[in-house]
């Protein structure tokens, strides 16, 4: 069974059907929400394989769907569906790793009142994510994009009650927002140049040469090819969305999620939304690469972006002693890696390591969220420890899983993938320093990775929950188990000596020997920082919750910065918060003082013109006959002198500028 | 048509008050079920038109034309185009759902109901009437109910906010009736159609004085004042937070549903097809102010905490965006029209004017509700939790919300974005400024979201929140299922008022 583009909107349709079944049923109907996701899922599921063999059976070519959405002027604004391997893989991870969640979540969230709600954000997540990937136009893309933000803002503050979550959920959608209005920007832009949004139209379409060509062939402002400037633009929204430096804050917040949420959105799926949404635009990020005259190449910036973020989240992740946050500064770090792929140039290797990394860090949040589940939510790892004994699934798949991110060599998928990036970055033909700063990341990741598994899961419990924890039920440990399968086998689609992967996405894609030496280098950076982490948190087990950090002691002015995650957050609040704080009592004094002034003023003028106006009138001009009708005025002039209200003598001069705009026109317009 | 159609739209409502003040003795339900029919006439009559209309004529349709005071060549003049029809549905979706909104109301609902089905009338009039002494005679004659109905029904404030609603509103008009008296001088007549044609060929610049000449100059400043108050644009708005805020729920759901629309439509209808030289030569400056009421409105809308100015403010920011496509708009015309751009702004701002309809209506209506449910309390701090509580209303009202903030998806998201496609067209820079108007809507938004609706239970939600019930649904129902359907079908609207649109944007070569 082939999928064709025009039957795409299918997949996402499914989900969606989900959730409006899930939004009308009341809580009690647990069952029928949770069936109704997962049905829809699993549909969406198979639909995608069938998408994959439709668009395995020529990969080079992008199949499209395109349709009116509305008329406008001449024309009408269009939208579309696009079938490409690109499209078709993360379908088919999406629905995938979504479908293990989902049963995951059946377990996760059993007690809680809301069941059905939950199935029903889960799914307008799915809809809306899978509805992003198969966008033809950049039009629906951004819709998507935006509702997977809602669906993200929903999830993240779904135990509303706590003022953190709801706190946590308000700061993921405005600075992800910040970003996406950059991503408007650089949309309407290209839709002002082009005339289209669509990807790809025969010929026509925004991603295709002619469109590509005439936008690296004009210049903007500060001497930048539009191509560039609109793909820095974009780049914005990918920034935000995929927690990149600097906007990489709401990230660890988004924690305050569910944990299966954590690992569906904020680490497997939506996260990587931006990375997918460079890839897909690539060659709009590439048209300048071949300019040699402009300032800075779009990509360039790109690879600069990914390789701080990189090393930024491992930094911070080191010093953080949350579960949850070590693996969300972690993703943080990880998306950085694509995006440094992305920059210097092999979106395959990005897209690769998205794969890869959706399933093992699915897996390794999962896995956090057994044991947040088996320890009463207790997510502190100098709480836990020795969890390897009663949980034995657990601990296994979770040290399949971190093997996989640390990049332990030849069996792990993370090994592959990253390789490739590093072979990458080192080929970049502009700067090597991504390269460098990625290594020291690859050292730091196996650091971290190394003291969370040794505090979490060796030594002895150091609280009553972790004492009391044990094995959660098999619709729990089933999909870990399935996710680490898949952290293992996944890495041999993408191999330098079988680029399966690489080549089914780009069909030009060179595999290319050698960079044996690299290899040998990542793997003892990767020995180097397991065994410094076994050093220091495996030979000395923690004893006590309460001890400080062995690194803490030794250097507790950095610990404490890294602890506070290098003060970003204190930073916006001193800066961006303020300016923003400041904007809204500027808008509010000009309100009160400014423009409300003006009004009082031109009261006190409307009533001195409306007394000279009055005199003028009762003395100049109806002198004689006020004074025979004095007698009758007096009392009336009494009356209005009580009328103290400032519209009276504003409308005395509306009276007067009517006399006088008259006047002007009889003598002046009138002709 | 043999039905005067157009005339039983605008006066079945007025014909209904004038019912209403006659029947003394009616009992309340009487006066509920016939005044909710009478309001509801509104939207039957606008079906029916819609489904005779034909989007691909340009000009007016069902036009009602006799002369009226033929010594000064008045005449009463209805006419409909796709503009005034989604309007007269506007009218017809948010007058009967505020109408039941009022409900809650016990003193005095007679009148109540009666000064309502008059300021429908009277802004229906507006929307149809095409000669200026009719449409002026209706533009004014809304001003009274409303004044009334703030005044008696309103807050504590009410008396205040309703006496500058009026002086303020009726200040703008007065230039407003000066510059159609000095263009009647000067023509001889005031069809608003015949003096767009004037203005086209050239006529209006020969008898007036041309672009800069100091009558020319008046008069456009005259009915620009006089609009501009009414819409309003910043910094003319002073009058608009505390009148709204002020207002009695239902009546802040029309002033802001409909009665905000009359001066985006007198723009369009009035201002810019008479005067295009005069608007052109001050687009820029104009834009200045209309961003200025989409970033300081927003921004103003972040400060407040009495939650009725907060969504005042944040009409203030909605309606600048139509404001701003138009001035973008007409500040490009030029010998090279970028047309697809200013088809765009325009087609924006008409769906921006009925989707804010919808989405503000909701918001007021939501806040009413609170204030209903707590003892009229309605600061941003005296809830909490109060998705815990009812979670059907935070459903409906969260909907309403990301409306108002433009999500995709929902209805408000088209409008916004063919705004901004056309402003980017336009003027670039005005549009990135726009940007943190965005920006901050969305936060103020989610702030009320997170401390009313969002945290524990606290302050007024404590002693009980009952959700949605009984007729709540039939107002709040009726406008989340629109904002659903228009945000996915979009050309539901985009149809009835693209080719006026495209006529528009392709006159628009100047010399």
């Amino acid at each position: 069974m082939s999928l064709s583009a025009s039957q795409l909107w299918l997949i996402p349709a499914l989900p969606l059907l989900a959730a409006a079944i899930g939004a009308l049923t009341p809580r009690g109907g647990k069952k029928l929400a949770a069936g109704a996701a997962l049905v829809a899922l699993a549909g969406a599921f198979l639909l995608s394989c069938g998408a994959l063999v439709g668009a395995l059976a020529d990969p080079s070519r992008h199949l499209v769907h395109n349709f009116a959405w509305f008329d406008l002027g001449a024309g009408t604004v269009r939208l579309g569906f696009l079938l490409d391997p690109l499209t078709a893989l993360m379908c088919t991870m999406v629905t995938f790793v979504g479908l293990l969640i989902f049963i995951f979540s059946t377990g996760y969230m059993h007690e809680d009142a809301n069941f059905t709600r939950f199935f029903c954000f889960l799914s307008l997540f799915a809809a809306a994510m899978l509805g992003l990937l198969v966008a033809n136009s950049l039009l629906l893309l951004f819709i998507c994009w935006e509702l997977v933000g809602v669906a993200s803002y929903l999830l993240i503050g779904f135990w509303f009650h706590k003022p953190e979550a709801a706190a946590a959920a308000k700061k993921a959608f405005i600075t992800t927002r910040i970003g996406d209005l950059g991503l408007l920007l650089g949309m309407l832009w290209l839709y002002d140049a082009t005339g289209s949004l669509l990807f790809f139209d025969g010929g026509k379409g925004v991603l295709e040469s002619a469109a590509l060509a005439s936008l690296a062939g004009q210049v903007t402002a500060g001497g930048l090819a539009v191509s560039t400037a609109i793909g820095l633009l974009i780049l914005c929204g990918a920034v935000g969305k995929s927690g990149q430096f600097p906007l990489h804050v709401w990230l660890p917040d988004a924690m305050e999620g569910p944990t299966p949420v954590s690992a569906l959105i904020h680490a497997a799926t939506m996260v990587a939304a931006g990375v997918f949404l460079i890839a897909r635009v690539y060659p709009l990020m590439a048209a300048d690469q071949a300019l040699a005259a402009v300032p800075v190449h779009a990509l360039s910036v790109v690879a600069f972006i990914g390789a701080i973020t990189a090393l930024l989240g491992a930094v911070i992740a080191v010093a953080q002693n949350d579960l949850k946050r070590i693996l969300a500064f972690s993703t943080v770090s990880q998306l950085g890696y694509m995006m440094l792929a992305l920059g210097v140039g092999s979106w395959v290797a990005a897209i690769f390591h998205l794969l890869t990394h959706a399933f093992f860090k699915a897996l390794l949040f999962l896995g956090a969220g057994s044991v947040i589940h088996a320890a009463h939510h207790e997510q502190d790892i100098r709480q836990l420890g020795g969890l390897r004994g009663p949980m034995k699934v657990t601990f296994i798949t979770f040290a399949i899983g971190t093997m996989a991110l640390a990049g332990v060599p030849f069996l792990f998928s993370g090994f592959w993938s990253k390789e490739a990036i590093l072979h990458a970055a080192h080929g970049w033909s502009v700067s090597h320093l991504p390269f460098y700063i990625a290594l020291v990341a690859v050292v730091l990741t196996a650091f971290y990775m190394t003291r969370l598994v040794m505090q979490a899961f060796f030594g002895r419990p150091r609280s009553h929950a972790a004492e009391h924890a044990h094995e959660n039920s098999a619709v729990m440990t089933g999909p870990l188990v399935l996710l680490a399968l898949c952290a293992i086998l996944l890495g041999f689609l993408g191999t330098p000596y079988w680029p399966w992967l690489q080549r089914t996405l780009d069909p030009t894609f060179k595999a290319d020997a050698g960079g044996a030496g690299l290899m040998v280098l990542s793997i003892v950076l990767v020995a180097f920082g397991l065994g410094i982490g076994w050093a220091i948190y495996g030979r000395n087990a923690r004893t006590s919750a309460t001890a400080p950090d062995p690194l803490e002691v030794r250097a507790p002015g950095v610990w404490a910065a890294l602890g506070d995650r290098l003060g970003f957050d204190a930073f916006y609040a001193a800066t961006v918060f303020k300016l923003n704080a400041g904007a809204a009592a500027l808008a509010d004094a000009l309100d009160r003082y400014v423009w409300g002034g003006a009004i009082r003023l031109l009261t006190r003028l409307g009533e001195f013109a409306g007394v000279v106006h009055r005199e003028t009138d009762e003395d100049v001009l109806n002198g004689g006959f006020d004074a025979a009708s004095r007698g009758l005025r007096s009392g009336g002039d009494s009356y209005s002198k009580a009328q103290t209200g400032d519209a009276h003598g504003y409308l005395r001069a509306v009276g007067l500028g009517f006399v006088v705009i008259v006047l002007v026109v009889m003598l002046g317009g009138g002709r | 048509m043999n039905a005067p159609l157009l005339s039983l739209i605008v006066l079945v409502p007025i014909a209904g008050a004038a019912l209403l003040g006659l029947l003394r003795q009616a009992q309340p339900g009487t006066v509920r079920s016939l005044s909710l029919g009478l309001s509801l006439s509104t939207l039957a009559f606008g079906l029916f038109a819609l489904r005779h209309f034909d989007p691909a004529v340009t000009g007016p349709q069902f036009v009602e034309r006799h002369v009226w005071i033929g010594a000064l060549n008045v005449h009463y003049y209805l006419g409909l185009d796709g503009m005034s029809l989604l309007l007269v549905l506007l009218t017809g979706i948010v007058s009967p759902l505020a109408l039941i909104a009022s409900w809650r109301i016990a003193e005095n609902a007679r009148l109540f109901a009666a000064l309502f089905l008059g300021l429908q009338g009277a802004a229906l009039g507006v929307f149809l009437a095409l000669d200026f002494v009719h449409w002026f005679l209706f533009w004014e004659l809304s001003l009274v109910p409303a004044f009334f109905l703030i005044k008696l029904w309103g807050g504590p404030g009410a008396g205040r906010a309703a006496y500058q609603f009026f002086v303020y509103t009726m200040g703008g008009s007065a230039f407003l009736l000066v510059g159609f008296a000095a263009l009647f001088v000067a023509t001889g007549t005031l069809d608003f159609l015949q003096l767009a044609q004037l203005a086209r060929d050239g006529t209006l610049a020969a008898k007036l004085g041309p672009v800069g000449s100091p009558a020319a100059t008046f008069v456009f400043l005259g009915v620009l004042l006089g609009l501009a108050v009414k819409v309003p644009l910043w910094p003319f708005h002073t009058w608009l937070p505390s009148a709204y805020a002020e207002a009695p729920a239902p009546v802040s759901m029309f002033l802001t549903g409909v009665m905000s629309k009359m001066g985006v439509y007198g723009f369009l209808r009035l201002l810019w097809p008479i005067f295009p030289a005069q608007l052109h030569a001050v687009a820029t400056p104009l834009l200045w102010l209309a961003l200025g009421g989409v970033v300081f409105g927003a921004y103003a809308a972040l400060r407040q905490t009495d939650l009725k100015r907060m969504i005042a403010y944040s009409s203030l920011n909605h309606l600048s965006y139509c404001l701003l496509a138009l001035f973008a708009v007409a500040s490009a015309a030029g010998p090279k029209p970028a047309a697809e751009a200013a088809a765009s702004a325009l087609s924006g701002a008409l769906l921006q004017v009925f989707n804010h309809g919808l989405s503000a209506a909701a918001l007021f209506y939501a806040v009413g509700l609170l204030e209903a449910r707590s003892g009229g309390k309605r600061g941003i701090g005296d809830f909490g939790g109060v998705r815990t509580a009812a979670p059907i209303f935070a459903g409906l009202t969260g909907i309403a919300l990301f409306s108002s903030l433009g999500l995709p998806g929902l209805n408000g998201f088209v409008g916004e974005f063919l705004i901004f496609r056309g402003v980017f067209g336009l003027a670039p820079w005005a549009a990135a400024v726009a940007c943190f108007g965005l920006l901050a809507t969305a936060i103020f938004l989610l702030t009320f979201w997170q401390r009313v609706f969002h945290g524990p239970k606290a302050g007024a939600t404590l002693a009980g929140f009952p959700d949605v019930r009984g007729l709540e649904y039939a107002v709040l129902v009726p406008l989340v299922a629109l904002m659903i359907i228009l945000g996915l079908l979009p050309q539901l609207l985009a149809g009835l008022v693209n080719p006026l649109v495209s006529a528009w944007a392709g006159q628009l070569v100047l010399p």
